[in-house]
């Protein structure tokens, strides 16, 4: 999970600064892979193991145009990860940015990892010719969806859906 | 899901004290500045300083000033000292009927959002989307410089 500040009621630390996340944001390699395995597996309570090295088969690849895969590394240990890919004319929308997956090491957070992913991936988006990123997070997860506000994140203009196929 | 107008009056009132950290906040220009009476707002305040999201203090110079924290309080938090927001149920009339209870199913599913979306914002991201906006809005209103060929 990303790292913003559990909503609660009452704090009795108002208004403490933000640090700086010192961290090196950069393309998944090979050898980081087993640590974003533990990372997801962390934030999700499962190992997927299979998952991840399909989705570095697919998006850890150099030289794509549209898809990305970053880490971000920091005091010699993978911190957290984003996934995402150029999604193209999805229901009539213009291309924009996806984003995918993120997750930041749970003594990682609200250190600003989450906040130098997200604006690397978006970096990578508007090279890739873009200018709008969307995601998708549960309804329940306050967490994140806290996270995708606080960086200024809206209501996208389509809705999900789903039917229990029984 | 329509929120009562204290619930919209605690909603500003809790903006306006932490768009100015530190700083008291006049009732009564609050009470103008969106007009309504000082005496419903009173009660609002009574209510957020019951709560703990605001401290007052009388006498000249007085006013109100957040004492939360704007980076962990949600407008959810804020809004459910005001609202009954509980699961929805049918129309009495309707409660056990096949329409009642499709219908009831469908206005869940928009209060489940809406109340998504109040959990999600915090006081300061929200205050960050008053000055995008306040910014957007300042843009857009100054003439692009003239251009000489």
């Amino acid at each position: 999970m990303p790292d913003p500040d559990p909503p609660s009621a009452r704090s009795d630390h108002p208004g403490e600064p933000r640090p700086e996340a010192k961290v090196w944001i950069r393309p998944i390699e090979a050898a980081d892979l087993d640590q974003v395995i533990a990372i997801d597996a962390e934030a999700s309570g499962i190992k997927k193991v299979d998952y991840w090295y399909e989705i570095f088969h697919r998006y850890g690849a150099r030289g794509q145009r549209q898809r990305f895969f970053l880490v971000a590394e920091g005091k010699g240990a993978i911190q957290g990860f984003i996934i995402g890919e150029v999604r193209d004319w999805e229901f009539r929308l213009p291309p924009c940015g996806w984003v995918f997956g993120i997750a930041v090491r749970r003594d990682a957070r609200l250190g600003g990892v989450g906040s130098a992913l997200l604006a690397a991936i978006v970096d990578c988006f508007r090279r890739a010719g873009v200018d709008k990123v969307r995601t998708l997070t549960v309804r329940d997860d306050n967490l994140m969806l806290s996270f995708f506000r606080s960086q200024g994140m809206m209501a996208a203009p389509s809705i999900p859906l789903e039917l229990d196929m029984g | 899901m329509k929120l009562q107008t204290s619930t919209m009056l605690a909603l500003y009132s809790v903006l306006e004290a932490a768009s100015q950290p530190g700083k008291q906040v006049s009732a009564s220009e609050i009470a103008e500045r969106y007009g309504v009476s000082a005496h419903h707002l009173a009660k609002v305040l009574r209510e957020l300083g019951r709560a703990g999201l605001v401290d007052s203090s009388r006498g000249v110079g007085g006013g109100y000033r957040f004492s939360g924290n704007a980076r962990r309080l949600t407008l959810m938090d804020v809004i459910e000292r005001f609202e009954d927001i509980g699961a929805r149920s049918p129309e009495p009339g309707a409660a056990h009927t096949d329409l009642g209870l499709a219908i009831a199913r469908v206005l869940s599913e928009i209060d489940e959002i809406a109340k998504a979306t109040f959990r999600s914002i915090t006081i300061d991201t929200l205050l960050k989307l008053v000055d995008r906006e306040r910014h957007a809005r300042a843009s857009a209103s100054t003439p692009a410089p003239e251009t000489r060929d």
